[in-house]
Formats: C-alpha cells, sequence, structure tokens
C-alpha cells in the first residue's frame, strides 16, 4: 500500500457533503479520503475533483460537525476498497463494511475496490440453473435462475420482506438441497424493526451462519446509503468469483437507495431529471445491478433479488422504470390481490422473468413448461379483460366462453397463485395444469394438440 | 506532436493547459494509460476534454498527448466474428474485467490475391484484390475512400496480416501512400459514396408482422420504441439471426452484459439458411453495456455505424442493430451536463434532434465508389421513461425514420409476441414493395395487406363498442370482423422467437399463410352472409391448425400448408353444400 498522506489546516470551505482543500498533496481523481474533525469521528470520502489550487472532496458520511479549521483529511492513495478474507459468513458489517457484531475482524487477504470494474461480456456465461424457490409465481410462470437480477417491485405494507426471507430461507436448485446458497443482505435506510425481521427469519431457517449482513439503519447517515449495497456487492463478488460460492445478494430498499442520491445529487447543485432525480440515475442503478452474474471458471455465482417499494405503487416511477429496464425482469406485487387475501400477492401480468427463456424447458424444468407459462399467461390475461368487460356490462352480458374465462381467473388467483406454505415445482406444474383443464380445449392455442392430449386428459 | 498538462478534472471531463495546437474533435491520449479522449472544446490555451474511460487516478499535471487526428476506427475484414467495446477495441484475449487503458487487436491474417496491377489508376474505395477469411465470406481489398491515384507496387498473392501494407498508391501530389487490408477512418465522418439509390425492396426480417404489415426498405430506418420488458432486445436478436442481410452489426448500447453474452453463446451454434454459414461469421458485435463509460456509449453508436458503411462499401447489404439508442442520448445528456451546457427538453442538449437526424441519415441504398451495390440499414431501439412515446428521443427519432414498430405493453403482458401494436406502428410508402413482393411469390401481399389492417382497426373500435353493449349484442357481421381479426392476431402476427420452427418466416411460408388466412376470411363472410351464427366459426375443426400453423409447419414444408388449406376448403364446402346455398352467397358476397 502507498504512503498515507495528510492535510490539516487547509480546509477553506464546506458545502454540504462537498468539502474544499487547498491542494498541498499531489493525489488522483476518485482516491478515498478519511476526514475528522475535532469530534474525533472518521468519515469515508473520495476526491471527486482537483484542479491546480484546490482539491474537492466528496463526504460520503455525514459532514455534520465538521469545523473548517479543525479537519484532517488522511489521503489512502487509491480507491475505495474493502479489505475481505475468508470468515465473513456469519458475520454483521456496518453499511460500509465495518464489524459490529463484536467479533474479532476479517482476516483480511485482499483489499477489492467497492466500485468493481466492468465485467467483460466475454468473460460471462449464459445463466441457466432454474433455482427452485417455493412461490408458484416465481418459479411456474416467472422463473429465477442462477446468476439472474430480479427485483421484487412492492408497495408500503406489502409482505415484500417476508416473501424475500422465504425465498432465502427456502431457494435451492432443481434436485438440490436447501443452504445451496449463500446469503449477502444489504439493508439501506431499514427500520430497525425490518433489520430484526430479516435477522429472525434467517436465524430460524437456520441461514445465518451462511449469511452476512450490512446494515444501514434508518437512523444511519443517508450519505452512507450509497456505499452500503457497494460494499455489499463487493463482499457478494468475493464470496462468488474468489471463493466460488453460489451467492444470493438480497438489497433492500432500493427506494432509500435512490432517494439518497437525489438528496447527495441535490446538494451538489446538480441539474435535476425526472422527479428530482439525477439524470445519471439509470448508469448508476447499473453499476449495481450488473454486478450479478456467471463468470466463466469461477465456480461461483452471484443472484441479485432486490426489493423496491415504488413511491405511490405507480411501476412508471422513475425508481421502478430505470430499475425494469436494467434487471431481468421484475416480481410485482399487488395492493388489490393483497386486500383479497392472495398470498403472495403476486401480480403475474406485470411481472416478468428475462431469463426463464433459458433455464426452462426440457434440459432444465420440464419440457411442458414454457407452453404451460405461456398458456398460463394468454388465458389470465383474457380472464382479467374479460373482468373488466363484466364490470360494465354484467356477467349476464357475457358469452359461455368468458364466463369460464372469469372462473379461471379467480381459480388462477386463489389456488395457483395463493399458497399456504412452499411448493414443489412438480406442485406448481400439476396446480397449472388443473386450471387449464377448466377452458375449452381448442382455444388453448399456446399448447400443441399432443400436449392437451397428454396432460389434459388425464383425469 | 501537441501535448498538454491536467489543469482541472471531475469525471470524465478535464481541462487542460495546451503546449502546441490542438483543433476541435482532435483524438488525445490522457496519462500513462493512454485513456483515449476528445478534444470538445477550445478556449485560448486551454481545452476541454472527454475522456472515453475511468478517469480514476489522474490528477493535474498529469499529460496529454495529441494525436493529430480526429477519433478514428480501423475497419477491415478481421471485425467479422468479433466483440469489440464502443471504441473498437477487442473484448476478446483481455481480462474479465474491462480495465481503462490502451488495447488493439492483434493483427489477424487473410490470404489475398491481387486484382489491379502496377501502373493502374486507382480510384477511392476501389478494391485492389480479394481477401479470403478462414471462415466466412470473400471480401474485397478496399482503397480508403480518400486515397486515389496511381498504383506504384502491390504484393504477390499470400497470406499477410491485415495491417501490412500489401499496395502503394501514388497521389496526385506526388505522396505515397500504403494501403493495407483495414484502414482507419474518422468514426464522426460518413463515408463517402457514388451516390444513393431509390429504396424500392423491403429488407426480409423474418418476422410475419413486419414484413407483411411494417416493412422496412433495404437501406432504410426503422424505430422500436417500446417500454421495459416489451420485447424490443428479443426483436432485435430475432432480426439479427434472421433478417436476409448479408453482414449484421450487433450494438449494445448501455445495455445488458448477460445479452450480449447470450449473442455470443448462440450465434456460433446457428447456421444461416440462405448461405449455409454460420451466423456468427456474418457478424460484428460492439459492446458498451449500462456499467460501462458512458463518454464511450455516446462514442459506440458512430463506431457502429462507420464499421457497417465500410462493409457496405464492399458492396454488401448490411443491418445494424442499436439496443438501445435512448441510453445513447442520455449519455450525450450526461456529457453535455458535465460541460455546464443549457439543458433543453427533458434535459437533453438541443442538439439531440440534430444528431439524431445525422446518424439515421447514414443509413442508405447506395451505389458504392467502387461502382457496387450496398447498405445500411438502421433498426434502433428506444426506451422511453415510463414506456410514454411523447417523450423527446422517440418523438425525434419519428421525424427520421420510415417505419416504426410501436411495442405494446398489454399485448407483452399477456405473452404475445412479438408486441408490436398494428395501430401504433407505421410503415411510410409500404406500397412501394408489392412489385417486389409480387415477383417473389406474394401476389395478393398488397391486398391482404390492406385487409388485415383494416381489420385490425376495425377490432379495435368494436372492442371499445361491446365494452358497453355486450360482444353478444353486435350483430353477426361485427362479430364475424371480430372473430377474423383475432385470426390474424393469434394465427400470423404471433410470431414465437424461441420456437425452431417458428423463429424466422422466409418470404415463401409468409405468402402461404398469408393467403390460407386470407381465404378463410373470404370463406367465413361467404358462410356468415349465407346465415352460419358466427359464434359457429370458433368451433370450426381447421382453426386449430390455422392458428398452430406458424409454430408447427417449417419454411421448408409448402406441402403442409397445401393441407391445411384444403382442409379449410373441405370443411366451408361441408358447412354450405348445396349449390343453392352457394349462390345465395356469392350473391351477398
Ligand atoms: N418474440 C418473442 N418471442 C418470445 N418471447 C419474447 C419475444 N419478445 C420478448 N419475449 C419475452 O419478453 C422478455 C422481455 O423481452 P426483452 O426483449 O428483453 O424486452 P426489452 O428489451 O424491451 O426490455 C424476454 O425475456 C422474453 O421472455
Ligand atoms: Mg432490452
Amino acid at each position: 500500500m502507498k504512503p498515507r498522506l495528510l492535510a490539516e489546516g487547509c480546509a477553506t470551505r464546506l458545502a454540504g457533503p462537498l468539502l474544499f482543500l487547498k491542494r498541498t498533496v499531489d493525489v488522483g481523481l476518485n482516491e478515498a479520503v478519511e476526514v475528522s474533525g475535532a469530534d474525533g469521528r472518521t468519515r469515508l470520502g473520495r476526491v471527486a475533483a482537483a484542479d491546480i489550487d484546490t482539491l474537492t472532496i466528496e463526504v460520503l458520511e455525514s459532514t455534520a460537525g465538521l469545523a473548517l479549521s479543525e479537519i484532517v483529511v488522511r489521503f489512502v492513495g487509491e480507491p475505495m476498497g474493502f479489505a475481505l478474507g475468508p470468515g465473513i459468513l456469519g458475520r454483521v458489517f456496518d453499511g460500509v463494511g465495518r464489524v459490529i457484531d463484536g467479533g474479532p475482524p476479517i482476516p483480511a487477504r485482499e483489499t477489492y475496490p467497492i466500485e468493481g470494474l466492468p465485467w467483460n461480456p466475454v468473460a460471462r456465461d449464459v445463466p441457466r440453473d432454474f433455482i427452485e424457490t417455493g412461490v408458484s409465481a416465481i418459479d411456474l410462470m416467472n422463473s429465477l435462475v442462477r446468476g439472474q437480477k430480479l427485483p421484487i417491485f412492492s408497495g408500503g405494507g406489502l409482505p415484500h420482506d417476508r416473501m424475500a426471507a422465504d425465498i432465502a430461507t427456502n431457494a435451492r436448485l432443481a434436485r438440490g438441497a436447501k443452504g445451496d446458497f449463500a446469503i449477502v443482505f444489504a439493508g439501506m435506510g431499514l427500520p430497525h424493526d425490518s433489520a430484526e425481521f430479516f435477522r429472525r427469519r434467517l436465524e430460524q431457517g437456520g441461514a445465518l451462519e451462511r449469511t452476512a449482513l450490512f446494515l444501514n439503519l434508518a437512523a444511519d447517515s443517508s450519505t452512507q446509503r450509497l456505499l452500503t449495497p457497494r460494499y455489499a456487492l463487493t463482499a457478494a463478488e468475493y464470496l462468488a468469483f474468489v471463493e466460488g460460492k453460489h451467492v444470493l445478494a438480497i438489497l433492500t430498499d432500493m427506494t432509500n437507495y435512490c432517494e439518497a442520491l437525489r438528496e447527495v445529487s441535490s446538494s451538489k447543485g446538480e441539474i435535476p431529471s425526472r422527479k428530482g432525480f439525477p439524470g445519471y440515475l439509470y448508469s448508476d442503478l447499473a453499476t449495481l445491478y450488473e454486478r450479478a452474474g456467471c463468470i466463466h471458471g469461477s465456480g461461483g455465482t452471484l443472484t441479485q433479488l432486490s426489493i423496491l417499494t415504488m413511491p405511490s405503487d405507480d411501476i412508471t416511477h422513475p425508481i421502478p422504470d430505470l430499475t425494469g429496464y436494467i434487471t431481468e425482469g421484475q416480481i410485482v406485487l399487488s395492493r388489490d390481490l393483497d386486500r383479497r387475501g392472495i398470498n403472495p400477492p403476486v401480480n403475474v401480468l406485470p411481472s416478468l422473468s428475462r431469463l426463464m427463456k433459458d433455464g426452462t424447458g426440457e434440459k432444465y424444468t420440464h419440457r411442458d413448461h414454457p407452453a404451460l407459462a405461456s398458456q398460463l399467461y394468454s388465458a389470465y390475461a383474457r380472464a382479467v379483460q374479460t373482468r373488466v368487460l363484466a364490470a360494465v356490462v354484467g356477467e349476464d352480458g357475457l358469452s359461455e366462453a368468458d364466463r369460464r374465462y372469469l372462473a379461471f381467473g379467480e381459480g388462477f388467483e386463489r389456488n395457483l397463485v395463493n399458497q399456504a406454505g412452499a411448493r414443489s415445482f412438480a406442485e406448481s406444474m400439476d396446480a397449472g395444469w388443473r386450471l387449464l383443464k377448466g377452458l375449452p380445449h381448442a382455444e388453448l392455442t399456446r399448447l400443441s394438440d399432443e400436449q392437451i392430449a397428454r396432460c389434459l386428459s388425464r383425469a | 506532436m501537441s501535448m498538454a498538462a491536467i489543469r482541472w478534472i471531475s469525471g470524465p471531463v478535464l481541462r487542460a493547459t495546451v503546449q502546441g495546437s490542438f483543433f476541435l474533435r482532435e483524438c488525445v491520449r490522457v496519462g500513462p494509460k493512454a485513456l483515449l479522449g476528445e478534444v470538445v472544446r477550445i478556449d485560448g490555451d486551454e481545452i476541454t476534454v472527454q475522456v472515453y474511460e475511468d478517469t480514476t487516478g489522474l490528477k493535474p499535471g498529469t499529460l496529454i498527448e495529441g494525436e493529430a487526428k480526429p477519433l478514428a476506427i480501423r475497419v477491415g475484414p478481421a471485425l467479422l466474428g468479433n466483440i469489440f467495446d464502443g471504441l473498437l477495441r477487442p473484448l476478446t484475449g483481455i481480462d474479465a474485467r474491462v480495465r481503462p487503458g490502451a488495447r488493439a487487436a492483434a493483427p489477424s491474417r487473410l490470404a489475398f490475391s491481387p486484382a489491379r496491377q502496377v501502373g493502374d489508376a486507382i480510384g477511392g474505395g476501389e478494391s485492389l484484390g480479394e481477401l479470403r477469411p478462414a471462415a466466412g465470406r470473400a471480401l474485397a481489398l478496399l482503397v480508403p475512400p480518400d486515397v486515389a491515384g496511381e498504383l506504384v507496387s502491390i504484393r504477390e498473392a499470400g497470406e499477410y496480416d491485415d495491417v501490412t501494407p500489401l499496395a502503394t498508391i501514388r497521389t496526385a501530389d506526388g505522396r505515397e501512400t500504403g494501403v493495407a487490408m483495414s484502414h482507419s477512418w474518422p468514426v464522426r465522418v460518413p463515408r463517402p459514396v457514388a451516390r444513393r439509390l431509390p429504396m424500392r425492396e423491403p429488407l426480409v426480417t423474418g418476422q410475419r408482422v413486419l414484413d407483411a404489415l411494417f416493412p422496412v426498405a433495404l437501406g432504410g430506418k426503422a424505430a422500436i420504441p417500446g417500454g421495459f420488458g416489451t420485447g424490443k432486445t428479443v426483436l432485435l436478436e430475432a432480426l439479427a439471426k434472421g433478417c436476409a442481410a448479408d453482414v449484421i452489426v450487433y450494438l449494445g448500447c448501455g445495455e445488458r452484459g448477460n445479452e450480449l453474452a447470450g449473442v455470443l453463446e448462440e450465434l456460433p451454434q446457428l447456421v444461416d439458411p440462405r448461405s449455409g454459414r454460420r451466423l456468427m461469421e456474418r457478424t460484428v458485435i460492439i459492446a458498451n453495456t449500462s456499467n460501462m463509460p458512458v463518454a464511450a456509449r455516446e462514442a459506440s453508436i458512430y463506431s457502429a455505424i462507420t464499421v457497417a458503411e465500410y462493409f457496405r462499401d464492399q458492396g454488401l447489404h448490411v443491418a445494424l442493430m442499436a439496443d438501445s439508442t435512448s441510453r445513447w442520448a442520455e449519455a450525450l445528456r450526461e456529457v453535455s451536463g458535465r460541460f455546464g451546457e443549457l439543458p433543453g427538453e427533458g434535459g437533453y442538449p438541443a442538439y439531440l434532434s440534430s444528431r439524431l437526424a445525422e446518424f439515421y441519415e447514414r443509413a442508405a441504398l447506395v451505389e458504392t465508389l467502387a461502382g457496387t451495390r450496398g447498405s445500411v440499414t438502421v433498426m434502433g431501439a428506444i426506451s422511453p421513461p415510463s414506456g410514454d412515446f411523447s417523450e423527446p428521443v422517440t418523438s425525434h427519432t419519428k421525424r427520421y425514420v420510415r417505419a416504426f414498430w410501436a411495442l405494446d405493453v398489454k399485448r407483452a403482458q399477456a405473452r404475445f409476441y412479438p408486441a408490436v401494436h398494428p395501430l401504433q406502428s407505421y410503415a411510410e410508402n409500404a406500397a412501394e414493395f408489392a412489385p417486389w413482393w409480387n415477383e417473389n411469390g406474394n401476389t395478393q401481399w398488397l391486398e391482404l395487406r390492406r385487409r388485415f389492417l383494416m381489420l385490425l382497426d376495425e377490432q379495435s373500435r368494436l372492442e371499445r363498442m361491446a365494452k358497453i353493449i355486450g360482444k353478444d349484442a353486435l350483430p353477426a357481421r361485427q362479430q364475424l370482423t371480430l372473430a377474423c381479426a383475432d385470426l390474424v392476431n393469434e394465427a400470423f402476427l404471433r410470431q414465437n422467437a424461441f420456437a425452431p420452427k417458428d423463429r424466422v418466416a422466409g418470404p415463401a411460408k409468409q405468402a402461404a399463410m398469408m393467403r390460407i388466412i386470407g381465404r378463410f376470411i373470404e370463406l367465413a363472410t361467404q358462410a356468415v352472409a349465407a346465415g352460419l351464427a358466427p359464434d359457429r366459426l370458433a368451433r370450426l375443426e381447421c382453426l386449430r391448425p390455422l392458428v398452430r400453423m406458424g409454430e408447427e409447419i417449417g419454411n421448408d414444408e409448402p406441402e403442409k400448408f397445401e393441407a391445411v388449406g384444403a382442409a379449410l376448403e373441405a370443411e366451408f364446402h361441408a358447412l354450405i353444400p348445396t349449390p343453392e346455398k352457394r349462390d345465395e352467397a356469392a350473391a351477398a358476397g
């Protein structure tokens, strides 16, 4: 490591997160710094701009309590990094990778830059290994594969935490065993009780010792929130691509992250784009979400399951909108289904798994799976459309076929989406076939004659 | 060589004090890693530079070197079958992580046989001989478009690498220039052509909804706007695999790394039925994923179109797929913001529209400088915020493209793919392609296209009405219209990009399907006029095979289409058995 440089008494101005220094040391852009004041606390920061006379430091934690005359800046000499080594599972860190569980420090082997260089697309393997989550709306309709980035689009008060915790504890590879995954959990602006809920659920599921928790709580600095997913993903990449593990990273709540980004951007005086978010929100989110996948020859994989609460349940809001453009699909929870007691309240129509096409079918799940899912989608879309019609003209104004679709829609929500406990993939398939039996066979145009004869004529 | 030293740096933008002279848009190398950059502003002895790579570690005092030429890429035959970053530097043979810094492709070797002789007068863009790659089609050794004169030396047949000069040309001013298999060309300058040709031929895409309803011209331009998950990428990939072009340039601009990995895995395994060669051999992939430096994303679109023009100049038909032009526009916006330019509509710089126009203007069907016929067809995806087509990138693009393939969220949610909305999409002057279809075995193309479009238009009107009064309350003729429109959608427009037989529909298959569906509409109209209840149509035996024929009958099985058609005739014949009835029907029809 390079020798550390110190700057004392050089601070000339402090404006929000930005600290201006007389340039007395020869440091480069984006290098990490530690800023401390009379209060003795060190705050992380980085060199955001430099000219001949001045350095601009972006302080990535709260600047409250700093006085210009007492500021001491230590220059690390390289970009912000996270020193990692074996034994990070079972441990708890704060939002910037410091151990907070009272245990010993991590025996670091190497320091990894938290920004992570972009993966070369040539080094990526196409993700294909089907993960059984036990949730029919996912396994059957929007299959998750190892190395995918799939967010849950939710709303305040909907059971996304429970769903994510269930997936984390139940997820297994096809024909695999529970516990196939190491878990990295990043909480951003998380209320204390949610953090506690996750910890307890993981403990009950026996998953805590294979989990590394990174906690930036609601009471912690919002600026620090921008670093939390970067530290967590650096740890996740280390576990996956250095230690060769299959890692499931849970990031929650991305909305808090984006709001912190908006806050910091506006305090820097940047020109806002949609809804006050900076114009680079897409690129910034991409630097997080793209850190998932399968890297050729590394042995491990990194799957991302992030949770995002849609402001005012609005899927067109910039946060879900830009997320949906980057991630490989989305699982959308619906307040309406939740109110009607459907659990998990997954609205399958706007939900999507882009990688489903690569990880389902003969070689991965079942040869009829893609056609069955497509047929269920088509029928359910028609059922929902018919519902709108029925609301206007009344059920009597509907044709016989339309009435069957209405019944199908009800059944689909009650008996397929809704589930009491985890379902095996085979059980999910059976539930799907059972529902299709209620529809006129001639209209099942997404299925071949052979599939209809084989799968629907059985009792 | 001009030099400069950094005075100020922040993100991808720096200002530097110069020694020597720089010109606007000059390419520069920054610091010890020789990061690529471009001069974007000159003010006295200070230049502003946009750097195309991660600037971590740069500091005041760091040196910058001028290259004395604009940002340029090396184009040549060896590009085919490979993948590059936005500045056309190879991505194969490097680390799993893309590090900033200079990188060049290792020279590749090809067989050359000369076709011109010493003493010949050589024009810019002409061919000096044939190049034979180990895999793929033969290409020409092209003289750069801006070099012309007398051939003073040329190597004999043999195998050479693609950077060594194989010939020397003495230009009018007496200077001698070496010509290698590959040459350098500035990305922001369109390559010259002899002349532009009128476009009367479609680029056959293999996608029924596009070829039949919204065709794009060979040398034309199309836009594919759609919210997230509506199928832009899958459609572009389907076109890259199935369209009838000689060369594909696939640009992943600000999109996912996994998608490019998918293309890279799949194309080498697929065979182009037209040439019998691996699809990868006709493809160049350019990748600037969403997490790569944003400034390079801005440049990548120019790299891509320059590569496309190079292959056009070889006398080939090139299709360029750009996914997505919105990410390019956003990069433009982001970089413009860093320069402190005044933002216009949607925060984009005021020159967004003219930049879009310049880009799409480079699509054309041309006579090349060498006298051959070549084309670049551009198909660009647009990712409008919130899926709202009134935003600046969509609305400006609309002014420059002739084909507009609007993807619809509703269709995508019902997993009806491709989710091209038949009423929001359009193709200007589609009728001009009728003669081409006539010559290529689809004599009813124009008539059936009109009939299908009318049905779809009427369907949306009737459905609105049905929402008020109920479907059953509609008169028989209107119920018939709904049934026929349904059939056009389900049996013809829907096309599964992942079903082996449905992936690509060739012209003959499309013609057969159009004809059968057209015939069904005719017969059903007669039958209903003769008194058949419209809901009886849904129970016809012949209907299911009709709806499934896209997925179940391949391009090379015309006899099966015959069988579907025959079954259709027979069943209707039985429905309207007596001559009196048929006469009645004919009179009504
Ligand atoms: N033509 C098609 N055939 C079958 N499935 C499709 C088709 N187009 C899209 N899909 C499905 O929709 C998903 C999203 O499509 P994609 O092209 O990635 O959307 P976009 O690029 O518009 O965000 C794909 O992963 C695929 O499952
Ligand atoms: Mg896409």
